[in-house]
């Protein structure tokens, strides 16, 4: 099922910025025929091309393909001659020109080819540092224009780096660049999670000596210890509505799940085993939490309400089921399948419980939906390394992000973000 | 402080890794033909059942001098109770600390890569626990017992395979 040519390697490694080497196979099965002409005067500026930035987005869906301009260089919609675009749906062009005190603007138009009419425009101006952001916008609306779904190129992604025996919290741009260190620490650092807002990060730290959980904001960097009971405290996973967080704790025996609010107050247990429950992760709507736990004899994907009661295991097929993440919409929900020896990422829809495995398998694991529901990224490894990787929802369209040192962990896609 | 404990750790594993081969071995056929059907059978409680001390001999001259030299505790694949084989490494820990008040442990709980990190935390814990649990019934009091669980994270051995996974299910009792 390979379309395109069975592997695009990208130009993302060109950047002595790039942190990782980006890698594709597959292809939707339905690409529209995508043509883009490189911005008139991006030549001048520092850094990638920002018309790079919009191809290499638009290229790891797999639901374009890109048509060569064959020398045609239009940057205004007066410019466009429309017989010369046979086979071409949609054209992007646009110009990028540097104004007074370090700032650029940014126009770009989404002209439709076969209506011959444009379809969207932009005119942004910002810090000329700011460019690579730019370009994840014009993809966005573009995506969002011909698909119909909000395009994630402008979300972040938030993972472990591990380095022999450091490890970095790392936030990233959701293609792999920017990235930005939040946490250093010669202690393991496990289960980033997002706030819903997107402001903060909770995650697991070893520092104090065993596994604690702690609260970071992205913008002023400050930490707030929210569970360091004896023994382990970890997997924090924040509500729909950011005012609490679920957690695990052994402070009653085994690992079992707990709310608290996001001050870290009033805690509150939720499930009674004395098996391990671990891994919540909030339905969409708040009112339950999916989770992983060997009460039935071997790990499985659980449902429980909210306030606590009965929960109903949803995973039957495989040995064992880990890592349970709803998607944006609460249909479905992506786990980590451990059958045979081999982790495979799969999807269960919750209505009619059809599993479906979207990967080949080998050490994949940590799977999290992108905000509109299209790609799945996950952790799995690639030459004895601990790599990124993301699957389109269907499981058409594969991509591997290769960083350039260390291992990568415990990835999560994080949210939309207000503009 | 750390520092101290952490040499101690590097010390107890390379003993450990120089005495425990054939204990391993004994572990890996369980290891790989039990699966995860029977790993929650054992309950909390299940440790109350074992049968008085075994090895009379050297646990009861480790107790007068030092601690008792073995100090890792092995577990087939997702199962979190203390294995019969393993049962006197663990009695002579408690017989020690019943014996020496003053003396207190760290039990470490660790778990091989075959799961989800947060699951293998979880399994850790358990481990660790139910080595708490059994070094209370040998006569320790719980006061002298920390447990901890690295889960996944601090793998002795780093391949995929189960010659390293024996290794890293494990518990190690280390001295505070």
């Amino acid at each position: 099922m390979r379309f395109l040519g069975a592997v695009v390697l990208l130009c993302v490694a060109c950047s002595a910025r790039a942190e990782l080497t980006i890698e594709i196979t597959g292809a939707g099965e339905h690409q529209i025929p995508l043509s883009l002409v490189h911005f008139a005067g991006e030549e001048k500026m520092v850094g990638q091309p920002i018309s790079n930035v919009v191809t290499n987005d638009l290229l790891r869906t797999g639901l374009f393909k890109m048509i060569d301009p064959a020398g045609k260089s239009p940057h205004e919609p007066g410019d466009v001659r429309y017989d010369e675009w046979p086979g071409v749906d949609a054209l992007v062009i646009g110009n990028v020109r540097t104004l007074d005190g370090g700032r650029v603007e940014v126009r770009f138009r989404l002209m439709d080819m076969v209506r011959r009419t444009e379809l969207v425009g932009l005119a942004v101006t910002a810090k000329s540092e700011q460019l690579r952001a730019i370009g994840h916008r014009v993809a966005d609306l573009i995506f969002e224009k011909l698909t119909g779904s909000p395009g994630v190129f402008s979300t972040r992604i938030a993972y472990v780096n591990r380095e022999s025996k450091k490890y970095r919290l790392v936030v990233a741009d959701s293609d792999g660049y920017g990235e930005q260190t939040l946490l250093a620490l010669n202690e393991p650092i496990l289960s980033p999670s997002w706030s819903p807002d997107g402001s903060q990060i909770a995650y697991v730290s070893f520092e104090r000596g065993h596994a604690s959980v702690f609260a970071q904001s992205l913008a002023t960097r400050q930490r707030t210890l929210l569970a360091d009971f004896p023994g382990s405290n970890s997997a924090p996973t924040w509500s729909p509505d950011g005012k609490q967080l679920a957690m695990v704790l052994t402070r009653d025996g085994s690992s079992q799940l707990y709310l608290v609010r996001s001050d870290g107050s009033d805690l509150r247990r939720i499930t009674f085993s004395e098996t391990i429950d671990t891994e919540p992760s909030f339905l969409p709507d708040g009112k339950s939490l999916l989770f992983t736990s060997d009460r039935g004899g071997s790990a499985q994907v659980y449902r429980v309400p909210v306030e606590g009661g009965t929960a109903e295991r949803l995973t039957f097929e495989g040995a064992n089921n880990f890592s349970p993440r709803p998607s944006p919409d609460g249909k479905y929900f992506v786990y980590s399948h451990f059958v045979d020896g081999v982790f495979y990422i799969a999807v269960q829809d919750f209505e009619n419980k059809q599993m479906q495995v979207l990967t080949g398998g080998g050490w994949e694991k940590k799977p999290s939906f992108a905000p509109n529901g299209k790609l799945v990224l996950f952790a799995t490894e690639s030459q004895g390394r601990g790599i990124l990787a993301t699957v389109s929802s269907d499981g058409r369209v594969k991509q591997k992000m290769v960083a350039q040192r260390g291992d990568i962990r415990e990835p999560i896609w994080g949210p939309f973000l207000k503009q | 402080m750390k520092k101290i404990i952490l040499s101690i750790i590097l010390v107890n594993l390379l003993a450990a890794c120089a005495s425990e081969k054939p204990k391993e071995a004994a572990n890996e056929p369980a290891a790989t033909s039990a699966p995860a059907a029977t790993e929650t059978a054992a309950p909390v409680t299940a440790p109350a059942q074992t049968a008085p001390v075994s090895s009379e001999a050297t646990a009861a001259a480790n107790a007068e001098a030092a601690a008792p030299a073995e100090r890792s505790i092995y577990f087939p694949f997702d199962v979190d109770a203390v294995p019969a084989s393993d049962r006197a490494t663990v009695q002579a820990h408690g017989e020690y600390l019943a014996k020496n008040k003053n003396a207190k442990v760290r039990v470490e709980g660790n778990a091989d890569e075959r799961g989800s990190s947060e699951y293998n935390l979880a399994l850790g814990q358990r481990r660790a626990n139910n080595v708490k649990k059994l070094l209370i019934l040998s006569g320790a009091k719980s006061s002298q017992i920390e447990t901890v669980s690295f889960g996944e994270e601090k793998p002795r051995c780093a391949d995929h395979s189960e010659a390293c996974w024996s290794q890293n299910r494990r518990a190690d009792i280390v001295a505070k």
